[in-house]
């Protein structure tokens, strides 16, 4: 499947047709309202909030969050601010009069509210655009962690932000989350339909000093079908991020570094960085 | 975009978080609009008094030409209505129990107050203009009630 993150920057890439389509299709609204129902039960309000709508596009989540609760969105109606790059997208959620107040603003680029504004904030397929980075000026990581160190700071104690992503593969997953937890989030991935096309990945942050349980475990925890699967433990006793000198990775490591210093070097094989053991 | 908002926005550029003057931005050159709605969401502004800066509220409202806010921000309870719900409180609860009590009190009345907190916060909008940070004068300009927040490059 093609990824719109890989063709063009998302000021560009919704120009009016784009953002039209975007915003017609029933395919993507359905899908769109999916997940954010989604958040919503993991966001878990119960009184109307203020949330911030990272990449609100043209509104099609900030409508959900206007519902009352008989409209099926819990704690609503929410009052809700959309910051958006593409201001295609948001004169399309202009023309619908979304009853959300809109910024054009680059999430890469910060959040700029004051500490404490938000009970809480929801983004719907928008994360992944951070990834990319479109001028030698700045960097995939720089961007991800300007927007979480924003966010953490805008989040009251004790509020909480799901994300919904489509990371392009594990590496992006996890630099996502890393960026999370290196802001101070309590971070958790969490995956619907994991392993087929339709998988859906929601990041969910806490922000501590709430009545709430730490981290996603806490958030979980009284939903259905979820299975909790906690990587903290392991390598604990393992400097972070450095394989043990002498190790098959290090080996490896090593080699290549050799290599692309033009020496000689032995082609690796399935003996490579094996324990010579006498066997009988 | 609400005032709402405006009570809530920094400057976008880095070297301005540090410093006070960075909030509020002052609205320069702007047209108002009042949006109307239906309902008071009483809840919503209940959640959100406590947040508010209400020194920089006023200082907004009068920048932008409106009638003066009282000098002291409203109380939680000065949002609700206090008259004639007690009466009815009582007959309720009377006739149906606890389970109408608990509905009476998710049906508290907005007192004039927050009517007026309402009208002010999420009626009133600016529709075209300029922010200004206070602390190195950087212009946002709004049209249409949009923001444009993007920075170039080398302010970011």
């Amino acid at each position: 499947m093609s990824r719109p993150e890989d063709i063009l920057p998302p000021d560009l890439f919704y120009n009016d047709t784009e953002s039209r389509k975007y915003t017609t299709s029933s395919r993507i609204q359905r899908i769109q309202s999916e997940m954010t129902h989604r958040a919503l039960s993991l966001l878990s309000l119960t009184t109307p909030s203020l949330i911030l709508d990272i990449g609100c596009g043209s509104g099609l989540s900030g409508e959900i969050l206007s519902q009352t609760p008989l409209e099926g969105t819990p704690g609503g109606p929410h009052t809700w601010i959309g910051m958006d790059i593409s201001s295609s997208m948001l004169s399309v959620a202009l023309e619908k009069e979304v009853e959300g107040d809109l910024m054009l603003a680059d999430a890469g680029q910060g959040v700029p509210f004051r500490a404490g504004t938000f009970d809480a904030a929801i983004s719907i397929s928008a994360v992944q655009w951070l990834c990319n980075a479109e001028s030698s000026e700045e960097s995939p990581a720089g961007r991800l962690s300007r927007f979480f160190n924003g966010l953490y700071a805008s989040l009251r104690r004790g509020g909480r932000a799901v994300c919904q992503f489509y990371p392009k593969n594990d590496e992006q997953k996890k630099m996502v989350s890393q960026a999370a937890i290196k802001a101070g989030f309590g971070a958790g991935l969490l995956e619907d339909d994991p392993g087929t096309k339709n998988a859906k990945t929601y990041l969910v942050l806490t922000v501590g000093g709430g009545e709430l349980d730490g981290d996603i475990t806490g958030v979980v925890g009284g939903m259905e079908g979820v299975d909790v699967m906690d990587t903290r433990r392991r390598g604990r006793g393992m400097k972070r991020g450095k394989e043990v000198k002498g190790s098959k990775a290090w080996i490896m490591r090593k080699k290549e570094q050799m290599e692309r210093k033009g020496r000689v070097v032995k082609a690796n094989s399935k003996y490579t960085g094996r324990k010579r053991r006498i066997q009988w | 975009m609400k005032l709402l908002t405006l009570n809530f926005l920094t400057c976008a550029i880095k070297t301005c978080k540090t410093s006070p003057a960075s909030f509020p931005l002052h609205p320069r050159d702007c047209e108002l609009e009042v949006v109307e709605s239906e309902s008071v969401n009483l809840p919503f502004l209940k959640n959100i008094l406590p947040r508010l800066m209400w020194d920089e509220l006023r200082v907004i409202a009068d920048e932008l030409g409106l009638p003066a806010l009282p000098s002291t921000p409203p109380t939680r309870d000065d949002l609700v209505e206090p008259s004639s719900s007690s009466t009815t409180t009582i007959s309720h609860a009377q006739n149906a129990g606890n389970a109408a009590e608990g509905q009476q009190q998710a049906e508290e009345k907005p007192s004039q107050t927050a009517r007026d907190l309402h009208r002010v916060l999420l009626e009133t909008c600016i529709k075209e203009g300029k922010l200004v940070c206070g602390n190195c004068g950087h212009e946002y300009k709004v049209m249409e009630g949009v923001a444009n927040f993007l920075l170039p490059g080398h302010l970011v």
